[in-house]
Formats: structure tokens, C-alpha cells, sequence
């Protein structure tokens, strides 16, 4: 029997395989498709301290072996998450993380402040990367000052799990990860999306309402497994890893790269049931090269 | 409750030069209920670059023989892709999706179709006649090529057609069609699914002479389940996402 448990600092997950935030609405959606007690985790929507429509239809454009999508993180607020959702969400057997994001830094703060209270939500996930918010979100990721100082405030009125999830679209995304951690994040989780854009030659328009947005899904892979090495190398703190991972190989590159866990995106909306189908095939992995546990698998990438 | 099945291609029937047909049969399971207006996404084997699911509405249904349908336009590399596929082969679908057309309150019915919008109005004419509603199809093309599967919408009621070229039926768009152009429509409901520019103008004319007019929407879409909030629309209670609030929206509660 393998072990696939793993530890993010204080959040105890079954194993490492989380749903990335945007993806996988509130779990609900998904329940037709597989026990969602069986997973690691899930990260719910991007949750703001107002309800937001989000951005203009379209929102989302298809590109090889990927996608570009351009939400603008609309999403019901914090206040009727949890009135609404968290009361239905929360006798799920698994760490429900929810993601949050602002376009202020007080805004990110009374946001997390009203999680605090919510026992069965063991940790959050500080989206300073959304590239689709014109305010806030991704201005936050991508100097080493805001993202700091946005963590450090967070991490005041926050006592639980503190999850901080990085944008791809900066110059160090190490250099970013280390103040990330001096603000005192817990763990550390990328890559968001990587900012795109699609033009139709037919029309000579954006196929995206915004012009831009952010690009996800296997296409994406070997800039997302590059990132994740060099900040799981820079930090101390652990590394959640994701970005276009599809099946259990995938996954298993990521926490060789120096992941302890990682988040499954895009894949869900082509297979609603990878992430069942990942967690399945890391311990056939672990069987068949006989590896007791799926801990001895994070950073033991050999370089020589 | 929604499924992910793998089917068996027993047909694949070229209808043109853009569309195909194919009969999709349930092996090792049973059909659940569909009703419809409803669709499925439908997973793309064997094309490398794309990685999407495509949404495509229930073109037809038979619980007798296990099969269902789909009519497919080939559009981009996806849908081709789909109309490559030999019989014999597996389709993995997800399905059914969305809120499906519902009954009208009276008998006089209006199935409007334009391009590949009249797929999922087969389907229905077949559940209104089920439930003793005689339907009616007002089916627009580009021209007598784009007219396909006509003898089977009239097997079920009959079918007026326009094409843009005046190659078959009334010359123009279906709001040309005579059936339209009276100022006492002797119909009191009106189902469509086609461009949107195409609805619109029907939904403008069912409000005129206050008819009910219920629309099938295609926006563009990843999941299909209400996850990535992707395929919204605006509507009177803000934006709705099509895949699980639609695709079929009264149109008196959208703002399009």
C-alpha cells in the first residue's frame, strides 16, 4: 500500500492532487463525475469582497492545445459565498481552500478576515495574478513590493493556511517568491495563467472581449514545470504546482520538479474526471518503481 | 444528472459539402432521458492540436434502438476532425447538458431554424408531436445545398423554406417567409435556434405580436457544466452562463 499523503505546512491533504480555482466552481458542479471526497483538495472560484458580473462575453478563445479565457473572476462575493455556498460546500471530505482576490489591499484583507471565521475552510489561496481584472489582481503579482506588502497585510487578520498563487507574467517570478515568503506566505502556488491574446484575421478583431487574456492548459506546461523548479529552489516554503497538467505523468514531473502538491485546471473541462484518473495513476507510478511513499517524489530531480 | 459515455459511431453520413450526421449507439449502458434543446460535449479523438470538448445540441434521439444523433457542420478543426471519424470508432461524450425547450401553453407552434440551427428543432418537432402538438418548420440556408435532412423534419409536419439565393423556397431570410410577413400570425409559439442575428430579429418579431419565443443559444464554451464561465450571456438577472442556465432562454429574459 502506497502513501500518497502529503503536508502543505499545516493543511493535511489525502493526496496531492487539488482542482486549480476557476475550474472547478465550487466542486458542485463536478459531483456527477466523481466523489469529491477522493481528491486532495479543491480550490473554489476566485472569491472578491463584492459580487462581480466579470468581463463581456467573449470570454474565451481556443488556441493549440490550449485556451485563452478572459472571466474577470466573476463571482457571487464573500458575503453570499458564505451564506450561500460554504453551507453546501463544506461537508465535503477534503481541504477546501478558497481562493481571493481584491483591488485593494483592503480589500484582500476584510475578504480574508470573514474566511477566517469559516471552521471548515482550512486555508485560502491569495490570487495576486488574475491578468484579467483591469484594477488590482495581477498588479499586485508583479513587483516584488506590492506582493509583499499585500501577503503581509493578509497575513495579519489571517491565522490559518496562507496560500499565495503567483503570476507567470513577470521578469523573476523567483525574485517574487521570495517576498512572497518574507510576507509570510505558507505555501506558494503557480502558475496562474500566462497573459495572450487571439486575433481573428476573418473580422481583423480580438476574439476576446478584453483584447487579452490568460493562456492555460498543456500548452502551457513546460513554462509552468520551469517555474515551479526555480521557485521551489528559491523558498523554503512549500510549492504548489500547476499549469496544464492532464494526466499522472504530468503530475509527477511537477513534484519532481520540486512540487508537494499539485492543481489540476483546464484538464477538468475536457475530462471531468481526470483528477480521479491522476491520483489513480501516481500510485500505479509508485507501485510500479516500487516507492513506499509519494513524498520521496518532491524535488528528486536529478540533474547530474 | 449529467454522464460521460463512450459511444459507438454506427453511421457517419455525409449530408454536403459541410455537414455530416452521425449515429451515435449506447453499448453497455442505457440512454438516460434527454429532452430537447439539450446537448452534449463531445471529446475530439485523434486530433493532437485540439484540446477542447465541442458543444453540439441532441439532433435526434430513438430509445428503441439506443442511438442518438448529431448534425455537425464543419466549421473548424475540431468539428472536421468529427467528420473524419470512421464507423466503428468511439465517441466519448458528456451529455445531456442545459436547460432543454419546454412545452407551449397552446397548440400553434413555430420551429424556426437557420444554418445548423435547425439541429436540435428535429428532436423537438419529434417530442411536441409526442405530446399531441403538431409542429410546424420555417427553415432558412444560404441556398438548396444548405437545406439538409429536410424529409425528416417532414416526416414530423410541414416544413417552408427559405434560401438566401431563391435557389429553393421564398427568396431572402426566414423572416421573409410569407408564414412571417402577416400581420396575424396563426401561431402562438415560436422555437429557434440559428445565428443570433437570426433570433434577435424573431425575438423582435414575437414581442410585436406577443407570441412566447424560446431561443437556443451557441455561445462559445469550454466546460459545459457551469465551471469556467466562459459562454455567459446578459440577461435581465445579469450574466448567465449558457451551458447550464441555457442553452434554450426565454427570449423576454435576455439582453442581447
Amino acid at each position: 500500500m502506497v502513501d500518497l499523503s502529503v503536508e502543505i505546512g499545516s493543511l493535511k491533504l489525502k493526496n496531492p492532487v487539488l482542482t486549480a480555482s476557476g475550474t472547478y466552481g465550487y466542486g458542485r458542479e463536478y459531483e456527477d463525475f466523481v466523489n469529491i471526497d477522493d481528491l486532495g483538495g479543491i480550490v473554489v472560484k476566485g472569491t472578491t469582497l463584492k459580487p462581480r458580473e466579470g468581463n463581456d462575453y467573449p470570454r474565451m478563445a481556443e488556441t493549440p492545445m490550449g485556451m485563452l479565457n478572459a472571466v474577470g473572476l466573476q463571482n457571487v462575493g464573500v458575503d453570499r459565498f458564505i451564506s450561500e455556498i460554504y453551507p453546501k460546500i463544506r461537508k465535503y471530505n477534503t481541504s477546501i481552500l478558497v481562493n481571493v482576490s481584491g483591488s485593494t489591499i483592503d480589500d484582500y484583507v476584510e475578504t480574508a478576515s470573514k474566511i477566517n471565521d469559516l471552521d471548515d475552510i482550512p486555508g485560502i489561496e491569495l490570487n495576486i495574478s488574475c491578468p484579467n481584472v483591469k484594477e488590482g489582481g495581477m498588479a499586485f503579482g508583479v513587483s516584488c513590493a506590492s506582493a509583499e506588502a499585500v501577503t503581509t497585510a493578509v497575513r495579519k487578520v489571517y491565522s490559518k493556511h496562507l496560500m499565495v498563487k503567483l503570476s507567470p507574467n513577470v521578469t523573476d517570478i523567483a525574485e517574487i517568491a521570495r517576498s512572497v515568503e518574507s510576507g509570510g506566505a505558507d505555501s506558494l502556488s503557480l502558475i496562474n495563467t500566462l497573459l495572450g491574446m487571439a486575433i481573428d484575421a476573418k473580422t481583423r478583431r480580438p476574439v476576446l472581449s478584453t483584447i487579452t487574456g490568460g493562456l492555460s492548459g498543456p500548452a502551457v506546461k513546460p513554462v509552468a514545470l520551469r517555474m515551479v523548479w526555480q521557485v521551489a529552489r528559491a523558498v523554503k516554503v512549500p510549492v504548489v504546482g500547476m499549469g496544464g497538467i492532464s494526466n499522472a505523468t504530468d503530475a509527477i514531473e511537477f513534484m519532481l520538479a520540486g512540487a508537494t502538491a499539485i492543481q489540476i485546471g483546464t484538464a477538468n473541462f475536457v475530462d471531468p474526471q481526470v483528477t480521479v484518473k491522476v491520483i489513480e495513476g501516481v500510485k500505479n507510478y509508485l507501485e510500479e518503481n516500487n516507492i513506499a511513499s509519494i513524498r520521496e517524489l518532491i524535488g528528486a530531480l536529478r540533474c547530474d | 444528472m449529467k454522464y460521460i459515455h463512450d459511444f459507438r459511431i454506427v453511421s457517419n453520413q455525409r449530408q454536403n459539402y459541410e455537414y455530416i450526421v452521425l449515429t451515435l449507439r449506447a453499448e453497455g449502458f442505457e440512454l438516460p432521458e434527454m429532452l430537447p434543446g439539450q446537448f452534449a460535449e463531445v471529446r475530439v479523438p485523434n486530433e493532437s492540436s485540439v484540446y477542447l470538448r465541442r458543444p453540439l445540441s441532441i439532433h435526434d434521439v430513438d430509445y428503441e434502438r439506443q442511438e442518438i444523433k448529431l448534425l455537425i457542420q464543419e466549421v473548424g478543426k475540431g468539428t472536421k476532425g468529427l467528420g473524419s471519424l470512421p464507423e466503428g470508432s468511439l465517441l466519448n461524450l458528456i451529455y445531456p447538458l442545459g436547460k432543454p425547450y419546454t412545452l407551449p401553453e397552446s397548440n400553434e407552434v413555430l420551429l424556426i431554424g437557420g444554418g445548423c440551427g435547425v439541429a436540435p428543432l428535429l428532436f423537438l418537432g419529434r417530442y411536441l408531436k409526442n405530446h399531441g402538438i403538431q409542429p410546424r418548420y420555417l427553415i432558412g440556408a444560404r441556398n438548396a445545398e444548405g437545406l439538409v435532412r429536410l424529409e425528416a423534419y417532414r416526416e414530423l409536419g410541414e416544413v417552408n423554406v427559405t434560401t438566401e439565393d431563391g435557389s429553393v423556397g421564398t427568396k431572402g431570410y426566414v423572416i421573409h417567409h410569407p408564414v412571417m410577413r402577416t400581420e396575424t400570425p396563426d401561431f402562438r409559439h415560436i422555437y429557434t435556434c440559428g445565428p443570433d442575428p437570426m433570433m434577435k430579429v424573431i425575438a423582435k418579431y414575437a414581442d410585436r405580436h406577443g407570441l412566447s419565443c424560446q431561443v437556443s443559444l451557441e455561445n462559445l464554451m469550454a466546460c459545459g457544466i457551469g465551471a469556467c464561465l466562459c459562454c455567459v450571456t446578459k440577461t435581465k438577472d445579469g450574466n448567465k452562463c449558457v451551458c447550464t442556465e441555457g442553452p434554450v432562454f426565454d427570449s423576454k429574459y435576455l439582453q442581447w
